[in-house]
């Protein structure tokens, strides 16, 4: 976005042009303003006029924090366009500020000469307190380097609703979809598939689908009404060229949710799937419970130890165990994926992280669990990691941990974040018919003379035996066991055989080559990331690479084990820089496996990178580029600094 | 669920190649030996069991019967059994825990599986100690009790396995001891409840707290301190001269004498095992003044968990197809034309 649209410059209180090539929006208000819900529509009508996009949800962790307060704002922003969009946006070209929290937490953010739409009936004296604002920054002149626009969203819907006899809090329930409307306008998007969500919304009450559609509509014709007025322009976004096919949006949650649908059904096996509530891990849960006509069986255990233990003793009964959390869940877990990885059985623990340690920030993303998936447990204790790098990729990244498990008999850990959960983008829908399927295998009778189940296969993977399977009784357990038997087996021995059959096993978990997403095999330097970073790293090395420089873009799924080529590779650059929002967590393990001189960019503001701040870190790399001012090669490991000026 | 189908089998065909490991004379041998003697008569199917269990001496349980077995982690082993049973209903699961495992560090699992009423067996081994740690106190320790973790005594007051469960919402209570010839008849009656029976079994740690059940398990005046109850029969002990009546005016239990055998003059109450506030009574009966009370408690089946999970799964499957590729194009959709390509 930072580079593609029009310089700063160009257009100082000139407003958008009227035929960006991508616009960032923000939505804020309170968080009983109904911003998701307004971003998420306006998401869904972005997508059905076949703009690339990208969503960024932001919101408390307090439900309903008291009204008109600072920590009570809640921003969903969707950055669209007519070319491929990689991120939610580094700062936004429109403002939509529903209350002075909101004006005041998300001003930082907007462009210079950005629009700002804002609601004056909440401009109230007792609000701007709230915000903690002397003056009113509508008319102060405090905002005289953003185009605003002021009127009273508050009054209009009310206007907008009267004739359905609604009380003023009814009534005002509607103003964000006054603001959808008036957004509907301004870019140009039907209206219909927002009246169809509502009528099937409120079904069952009429009386409110009328009045949310007069209110979008009345918003809507405002917006005509206001252009001819002049200080609204209409801005029209052509579709992105996309490769043919069926197209919806997902988010991380839901691709997570399909995949792992998909990959018990490619294993030919029933699902189970052990939860509890944690933010932001519960929508996988929710969206499962859902799907029970796919085999899908969901239990909302009494605990996150209970709910991963259920999913074992389903793996152990021949399921597909499954659970999922964040951070704090998967810490208290970590005992039982230890008996997971001692008894062989499979199973999928999906973490979406967020900032830690402790309860840390619930709703807000960052990647810091990366030690506790890769060497988190007591004992030597392998396990197989792989991450997600968008909403979509979780799809097959959840299929490949299906894979994994199945066919390694392990848990695997598949590593997402909060922005991935939350976050919608454009899907190209894929055929089921284009995945390998991998039936499991249980065995139902010994393979010579005796029964051993632990004797392994080729790959080092140790048979799967239901129990109810006749002649096959055995016993399994956490405590070691005999290499063949699986008897208790605690000799000196037998326990380095077995300590080197486990780490055997998950070292030669076939994963694919590590491939370069962008640019050269070698060169001056390699971005590497991991997880949700993919997008701001694409983009910026893309923008980077199209000013001259000599820099890769590399992307890691496989975590854990690593792609065998991946050490070379990384050979083949002078530099290797790792983004990551944590405070280096990938670059050690890139240290500590290929002995490379990985540095590390770091940033655990709970927010995702931005565009710039990458192109100004990769920037340093480069003396000699015309335009670009270098600087020094970081020579120590570095966090980028905090965001709101605080202690560095 | 399918009818189970009955298998004969011996003593001997529970028996595994497993030397056992608890101390000679440990009261596990003899639960050991009545659960294996137990599945025999039940014509359980060795294929078809499973022991699942925590951690602890108790715990240990599975490696010693030939069947399915999962010997997890501690505490947990009622989550474990929990999901095998919703992935295969069939699997006839017995549970083994201790008042270690399943009181303390498994408190909240071991609610849980009463609450929701999983079917299965739960075998709560008491030894009012932790054995396999080397004697600490633990949870259903007597007050005063010393061990190397509370040297001068223990003054935590101890959890009531049987009121625990009752309270967390169990339909069956069974009790029993380590080496009583009962035994395998309460194991029966919690093996024919269908549901979550719990069965406390009053086990003899013989190194770190031994004897400590004889004041009613030694065979010495047994009689006299031990109340067996069956359901419709009086609640009697002492050789018949003895029951258990209610005080009306107190609306507690008391023990009356009976005379030439008519126990009806002297009130004692005919036990029916569906009445859950006279099964509180049983449980709550201070033992010194009343006999301990053994047998099948409390026995009042209601729908299980799994079925519940199993109809809702019906129910929410009803009518729909499990089309992954149409469930992938689900929700509101925009197709890019180009070459021509057919929606999924």
């Amino acid at each position: 976005m930072a580079t593609a649209a029009p310089s700063d410059a160009d257009r100082p209180h000139s407003g958008l042009p009227a035929s960006p090539e991508a616009v960032v929006v923000r939505f804020a208000g309170d968080s009983g303003d109904g911003m998701q819900l307004t971003g998420g529509q306006f998401t869904l009508s972005t997508a059905l006029a076949g703009n690339d996009l990208a969503t960024f949800p932001d919101f408390p962790a307090e439900i309903r924090a008291p009204q008109g307060t600072l920590f009570g704002v809640s921003a969903f922003q969707i950055n669209f366009g007519s070319r491929e969009i990689n991120t939610a946006g580094d700062a936004p070209d429109v403002l939509v500020a529903m209350n002075p929290a909101a004006l005041k937490v998300n001003i930082a953010a907007l462009k210079p000469g950005g629009l700002i739409i804002a609601d004056t009936g909440a401009f109230t004296k007792r609000n701007l307190d709230k915000a903690h604002y002397d003056a009113n920054p509508l008319e102060d002149g405090s905002l005289a380097k953003f185009d605003v626009l002021a009127f009273d969203i508050s009054e209009k819907t009310i206007e907008a609703v009267k004739p359905f006899g609604l009380g003023n809090k009814d009534a005002l329930r509607s103003k964000n979809m006054w603001t959808l409307g008036l957004a509907l306008w301004m870019f140009d998007r039907p209206r219909d598939p927002i009246h169809d969500w509502l009528k099937a919304k409120f079904k069952s009450k009429p009386d409110i689908a009328d009045a949310n559609i007069a209110a979008l509509d009345a918003g809507h014709a405002y917006g005509e009404t206001a252009e001819l007025a002049g200080p609204l322009k209409q801005v029209h976004i052509d579709p992105t060229p996309s490769a043919p096919g069926l197209y919806r949006t997902v988010t991380g949650a839901e691709a997570v949710s399909l995949g792992l649908v998909a990959g018990a059904q490619l294993a030919e096996l029933p699902m189970f799937f052990g939860g509890y509530p944690i933010t932001p891990a519960s929508a996988i849960l929710h969206h499962l419970a859902r799907l029970k006509e796919f085999g899908v069986t969901t239990f909302q255990a009494e605990d996150e130890i209970a709910a991963i233990c259920a999913a074992i003793g389903a793996s152990y009964a021949g399921q597909l165990g499954v659970t999922s959390s964040s951070g704090p869940g998967i810490a208290l877990k970590t005992e039982a994926i230890g008996l997971g990885i001692m008894t062989e059985l499979p199973l999928v623990i999906v973490n979406s992280q967020r900032g830690g340690p402790s309860t840390g920030l619930p709703t807000k993303t960052e990647q810091s669990d990366l030690y506790q998936a890769v060497y988190g447990r007591n004992g030597d204790a392998p396990m197989p990691v792989i991450a997600a790098r968008s909403p979509s990729d979780a799809f097959e990244v959840a299929i490949e941990a299906c894979r994994i498990a199945t066919q390694y008999m392990t848990p695997v850990m598949l590593l997402t974040d909060g922005y991935i959960a939350n976050a919608a983008e454009p899907w190209k829908v894929p055929n089921p018919a284009d995945f390998e399927p991998f039936p499991a295998q249980f065995l139902t009778e010994p393979r010579g003379e005796e029964l051993l189940p632990y004797k392994r296969d080729e790959k080092g993977a140790r048979p799967w035996i239901k129990p109810g399977t006749p002649g096959m009784m055995h016993r399994i357990g956490g405590i070691e066991k005999h290499e063949l038997t699986g008897n208790i087996d605690y000799s000196p021995d037998n326990h380095q055989r077995m300590t080197d059959l486990r780490k055997a096993k998950v070292d030669n978990i076939a994963v694919p080559d590590q491939d370069v997403c962008l640019g050269e095999t070698s060169g001056k330097l390699a971005v590497v990331g991991w997880g949700s970073t993919y997008g701001p790293i694409h983009r910026a090395v893309d923008n980077c690479r199209a000013n001259g420089m000599d820099v890769s873009h590399i992307h890691v799924r496989h975590i854990w084990p690593m792609p065998k080529n991946l050490g070379d590779l990384l050979r083949g650059f002078d530099h290797v820089l790792v983004p990551e929002m944590n405070t280096g967590q990938f670059k050690t393990v890139l240290r500590d496996q290929f002995l490379v001189d990985a540095q590390p960019l770091t940033k655990t503001s709970g927010q995702p990178f931005q565009i710039a701040e990458l192109e100004r870190e990769i920037g340093k790399f480069f003396d000699d580029i015309p335009g670009n001012e270098g600087g020094q090669v970081p020579a120590n490991d570095q966090q980028l600094p905090s965001t709101d000026g605080g202690a560095k | 669920m399918n009818a189970p189908v009955k298998i004969e089998t011996t003593l001997k065909d529970w028996e595994t190649d497993q030397e056992v490991r608890w101390c000679p004379g440990c009261g596990d041998y003899a639960i050991l030996k009545a659960v294996q003697r137990t599945l025999p008569q039940l014509g359980a199917d060795p294929a078809n069991t499973v022991f699942i269990s925590g951690i602890g001496c108790s715990s240990r349980f599975p490696y010693y019967i030939e069947s399915y077995g999962f010997h997890t982690i501690h505490g947990r082993a009622p989550a474990f059994a929990t999901g095998a049973k919703l992935a295969n209903p069939d699997l006839d699961v017995w549970l083994v825990t201790g008042d270690g495992d399943g009181l303390s560090i498994g408190g909240n699992h071991l609610m849980h599986v009463l609450r929701r009423n999983v079917n299965m067996q739960i075998m709560l081994f008491n030894n009012e100690i932790y054995g396999l740690t080397k004697g600490q106190a633990s949870p259903t320790s007597r007050e005063g009790t010393k061990s190397p973790s509370t040297p001068i005594g223990s003054y935590d007051h101890p959890a009531r396995p049987a009121a625990f469960a009752l309270g967390s919402g169990a339909r069956f209570i069974g009790r029993g001891f380590d080496v009583s010839k009962h035994l395998p008849d309460v194991l029966k009656a919690a093996h024919a409840h269908k549901g979550a029976a719990f069965i406390e079994i009053f086990q003899n740690c013989i190194v770190y707290n031994k004897d400590v059940f004889n004041d009613f398990a030694a065979p010495k005046g047994a009689e006299d301190r031990q109340l067996w109850l069956e359901n419709g029969k009086p609640m009697l002990f002492a050789g018949d001269t003895k029951g258990i009546a209610l005080n009306r005016e107190t609306l507690s239990l008391e023990v009356v004498d009976v005379t030439d055998g008519d126990w009806e003059a002297a009130g004692v109450i005919v036990h029916d095992v569906t009445n859950r506030s006279v099964a509180h009574m049983l449980i709550e009966m201070p033992f010194g003044p009343f006999p301990m009370a053994l047998g099948v408690l409390y026995d009042d089946p209601r729908p299980t968990f799994e079925d519940a999970v199993i109809e809702e799964r019906k129910k929410a499957s009803e009518g729909k197809e499990a089309n992954l590729a149409k469930l992938l194009g689900k929700g509101q959709t925009w197709t890019v034309s180009g070459t021509a390509q057919d929606p999924v």
